[in-house]
């Protein structure tokens, strides 16, 4: 008896955390915890708190459509490229587009609202940006640690990432998305009125500083990075690209590194600690490999950078 | 006896649940702002249509992070990438009914409600210093498919069955 009680509860648990997306996972929790709950495996007690969990989970960020993601990047974006400004070379930029959208039809979110896009950075500071919906800056500093179309597929690869996993979106302040979610379902039938726009407008500024200083000055969490470093490598695996060229992207980039610096060496793991994650996933570390007409291409877009 | 006729119900409802996240025959919501109707599973693939934000779609069956749709209006069925599809019913013009179930339920998403352009133009002019030109410029810069694809052939790279999951 206790065993078939502790089967059902297993399942239960092995049907909620094995079907992804929040929406499901409310409805699966709801559906699931109210039969458990009929049939005596939980008590009505744990069947509250594991409504009110994953209700909890799927009001957070994951209200956030879309849409409202696309406006979010955008001003980020638009604060980040007024802090470092844009390097308006057609070859570097033309060549970064055409590389990063070959790569993001092939992660697993390929498109957003208002698809990806990539602009190289007027900075010597070793940076790479992604802003919420598919808006990604680069660099000419990090640019300089590539030596390949590999290596620029690594960084790119990355940052793609962590707009397909929306960490961005999971920068913001909880209570802000909370705040912005009442305004809307209070004020949803209408255009916004005056107050509540600007009442709006302030959630917004917030929202965006939360992004901009967890991307420029904080960083993300260690398991961010790692989450991010391993879809890259899946992405980079699918396109043909040697996963290895994140590897020596990272141990370029550990030479160039400055002790103190206000970039990378700031917002992400030491390249040594990234790059004994990364062979972790990999089945052994063959050198890199050079095909010539990817070379040629990218010295043609980036050899001056 | 009655412990097992549980677990049995136990796993029933979970199938049932699941059955009817993954299975064609549903409608689902355009959600991006150009969605693609392609003629195979791919970004490679002819694009059949362009479709709106907010379009609902029925689905007929899904492989490999791609959903074969019937698109408004009787369409020629085609294949959408999962990435730009909804569950939600996206309604643009919400009245006071939707925005009360989107509030209280989520299964609604209400179109330029929330952080919209209105938003946008406000935290434009309270931060007149943050100048958007080359986010706009940025976003107009569009590759064109066989432009990927030449790139992909000339790299030697794999060709895109488009995506993942």
């Amino acid at each position: 008896m206790t065993r078939i009680r502790w089967t059902a509860a297993a399942l239960l648990l092995l049907a909620i955390l094995g079907i992804t997306g929040c929406t499901a996972l409310e409805q699966v929790a709801k559906v699931g915890t109210s039969v458990a709950k009929t049939t005596g495996v939980v008590t009505d007690d744990q069947a509250k708190s594991i409504t009110k969990v994953t209700t909890a989970v799927a009001k957070s960020f994951e209200e956030i459509t879309p849409e409202q993601e696309y406006y979010i990047g955008r001003s980020v974006g638009a604060v980040l490229v007024n802090k470092y400004m844009p390097y308006p070379n057609g070859p570097a930029n033309d060549y970064l587009n055409v590389l990063g959208q070959t790569l993001a039809q092939a992660s697993d979110r390929p498109e957003t609202f208002g698809g990806y896009h990539f602009l190289v950075l007027d900075s010597p500071e070793i940076n790479a940006f992604a802003a919420p919906g598919g808006l990604i800056f680069v660099s000419r500093g990090m640019l300089r640690c590539c030596r390949s179309e590999d290596a620029v597929a690594a960084v790119l690869a990355h940052e793609i990432a962590h707009i397909q996993l929306r960490h961005g979106l999971q920068a913001i302040d909880k209570s802000r998305v909370t705040e912005a979610l009442t305004t809307l379902g209070a004020e949803g039938a209408k255009s916004l009125g005056g107050q509540k726009l600007a009442d709006l407008t302030k959630v917004f500024e917030g929202s965006i500083s939360d992004v901009t200083s967890t991307l420029v000055n904080n960083g993300y969490s260690r398991s961010f990075e790692r989450e991010a470093d391993a879809a890259a490598v899946k992405i980079l695996t699918r396109v043909g690209y040697d996963p290895n060229g994140l590897v020596a992207m990272l141990t370029e980039m550990e030479k160039n590194l400055k002790p103190g610096g206000l970039d990378f060496a700031k917002t992400h793991p030491p390249p040594r600690s990234r790059i004994e994650d990364i062979e972790r996933l990999q089945t052994g570390g063959k050198a890199l490999t050079e095909v010539p007409a990817r070379q040629a291409r990218f010295r043609k877009g980036l050899g001056n950078i | 006896m009655r412990r097992n006729s549980a677990v049995l119900l136990v796993c029933l409802a979970l199938l049932g649940v699941s059955a009817n996240i993954e299975g064609g025959g549903k409608a689902m919501s355009v959600q991006v702002k150009q969605g693609q109707v392609r003629a195979t599973p791919s970004f490679l693939g002819k694009v059949l249509a362009t479709l709106a934000y907010g379009d609902r779609v029925e689905t007929l069956e899904e492989k490999d992070g791609w959903i074969r749709i019937v698109p408004p209006g009787g369409k020629a069925p085609g294949w959408m990438h999962t990435s730009a599809l909804s569950e939600k019913r996206i309604v643009l013009k919400a009245g006071a009914k939707e925005a009360d179930v989107a509030a209280s339920t989520g299964e609604l998403a209400l179109a330029g409600k929330g952080f919209n352009a209105d938003v946008e133009a406000a935290f434009k002019s309270r931060n007149r210093d943050i100048d958007f030109t080359w986010i706009d410029r940025m976003q107009n810069m569009s590759v064109p498919p066989d432009k990927i694809l030449s790139f992909v052939q000339e790299g030697k790279l794999i060709p895109a069955g488009g995506g993942g999951r």
